[in-house]
């Protein structure tokens, strides 16, 4: 939390250790695929839920470093995100994630051409029981991520009265081997504690007292290859901004995992209404890269 | 209401086949061996394992001190025991195997990846090797770290 409060240039520098720290020893021998990608909050997971699995391939005797770079285009909207996250032996995972939400239509009306909205993200996540590919049952792990905008003067403006949040989230996936007649399944399913209005983008809580509640997340995978995997996503939102109503978030992907060092992963998303503009449909691009 | 009735009767009886039938299917099954390519194929499987593991620096040294012949024996016995196959398995239990070896997740792991691509190159099908995998990956935690 520190981190991001001290300023950007901390934050690179926290960003700079972290792939630093994960380059003093190669990358992980866990299973390809297993590790699953980066979400756009920097935590291990699909693209948009966090899953149970930590990011990249450490085993209990490993360090694996992450960074990535994500880029999602809606209607009216465009997202760039970049971060990084390490992989203690796994167990711990640590993360950190900078968001910037492009008001490409919303801007220009407001008399604000080149507004963004933005967000830094510090996650945090332990493998609590079970190994993903390896016990019969989940894996179960228990993150947070912390959440301060950048700049608070949108957020404030349509009524948020907290700049920063903290989500606490608790997670259980299961690799399938075989599960769906040869062909290897994935699912994961997240339950999210949060105060957040958009993921956060648009500050935290609401006029309306105590805003934190319970929120359920999915994610389904299938390997098509060994190489391959297509699945789906569902987020369940709701905001505390009157006038904002917010709707559930769903995608599409498609990832391919060539080898432990690069994934590259695109989505097809459903964003529904975000800040009063209908129906944000899209695409998402994300690459990884391990040391 | 008698609708909803006739609906749950139908989806209890199609659960009780269904349990049924996989009872039934359990242990005569040898589809797994037969895709593995029987006996000559579960033999050929092995040395291309052993040959990987041999070769991988990460975790060679474990084998070093095991008669390769006997270990090819025991391994091919147990894929044939496990996959269905007309084979009893008469190794070790898997703990024993390892006892003293204080084999790691990681050298778990490179050994997995061995035997994956030691599947590849006898040419496997991939639902083969992930029914395979799926039978001896719960059987990490007997072992590492004995």
């Amino acid at each position: 939390m520190t981190l991001v409060s001290a300023g950007p240039h901390r934050t690179v520098a926290a960003l700079a250790l972290l792939a630093f720290s994960g380059l003093a020893q190669a990358a992980g021998t866990g299973q390809l695929g297993t590790g699953g990608v980066s979400t756009f909050e920097g935590s291990g997971g699909g693209g948009i839920v966090p899953w149970a699995t930590l990011s990249g391939y450490a085993t209990r005797e490993e360090i694996d470093a992450t960074a990535f770079y994500t880029r999602s285009e809606l209607d009216d909207y465009r997202l760039d995100v970049y971060g990084a996250s390490v992989n203690l032996y796994n167990r711990l995972e640590l993360s950190i994630a900078r968001q910037e939400l492009d008001l490409v239509t919303l801007g220009p009306a407001l008399g604000l051409p080149g507004a963004s909205l933005e967000q830094d993200v510090l996650g945090a996540k332990v493998r609590i029981a079970g190994d993903v590919v390896y016990s019969r049952m989940p894996q179960v792990s228990v993150g947070v991520q912390h959440k301060r905008n950048r700049d608070f003067l949108i957020p404030r403006l349509v009524g948020a009265p907290d700049d920063d949040g903290t989500d606490v989230y608790l997670s259980a996936a299961k690799l399938f081997l075989a599960g769906l007649g040869g062909d290897n399944v994935f699912a994961n399913a997240t339950l999210r504690s949060t105060k957040a209005n958009e993921t956060g983008l648009l500050g935290f809580g609401g006029p309306g007292g105590d805003s934190r509640r319970l929120r359920v997340e999915g994610a389904v995978g299938l390997f098509l290859h060994r190489t391959f995997v297509i699945g789906a996503e569902y987020r369940s939102k709701s905001g505390n901004l009157p006038g904002l109503p917010e709707d559930d978030w769903f995608d599409i992907f498609v990832a391919w995992v060539p080898n432990r060092h690069v994934s590259l992963t695109a989505a097809y998303v459903d964003f529904g209404e975000i800040a009063t503009l209908a129906s944000q449909n899209g695409w998402y691009l994300s690459l990884e890269l391990r040391p | 209401m008698p609708c909803k009735k006739t609906a749950l009767n139908f989806v209890l009886a199609a659960l009780i086949s269904l349990i049924l039938v996989g009872c039934a299917g359990g242990r005569a099954d040898d589809s797994l061996y037969q895709r593995l390519g029987g006996e000559q194929g579960v033999d050929r499987l092995v040395g291309e394992l052993l040959d990987e593991v041999h070769a991988d620096r990460r975790i060679a040294f474990l084998f070093e001190g095991t008669d390769r012949d006997n270990l090819h024996a025991v391994i091919v016995e147990q894929i044939c025991a496990e996959t269905g196959g007309p084979c009893t398995y008469r190794g070790l239990d898997m703990r024993a195997a390892h006892s003293g070896l204080d084999i790691r997740h990681d050298e778990f792991d490179a050994f997995v990846e061995d035997l994956i691509v030691a599947m590849e190159r006898v040419g496997v099908p991939t639902p083969a090797q992930n029914r395979l995998l799926a039978i001896f990956a719960p059987m990490r935690e007997k072992v590492v770290f004995q």
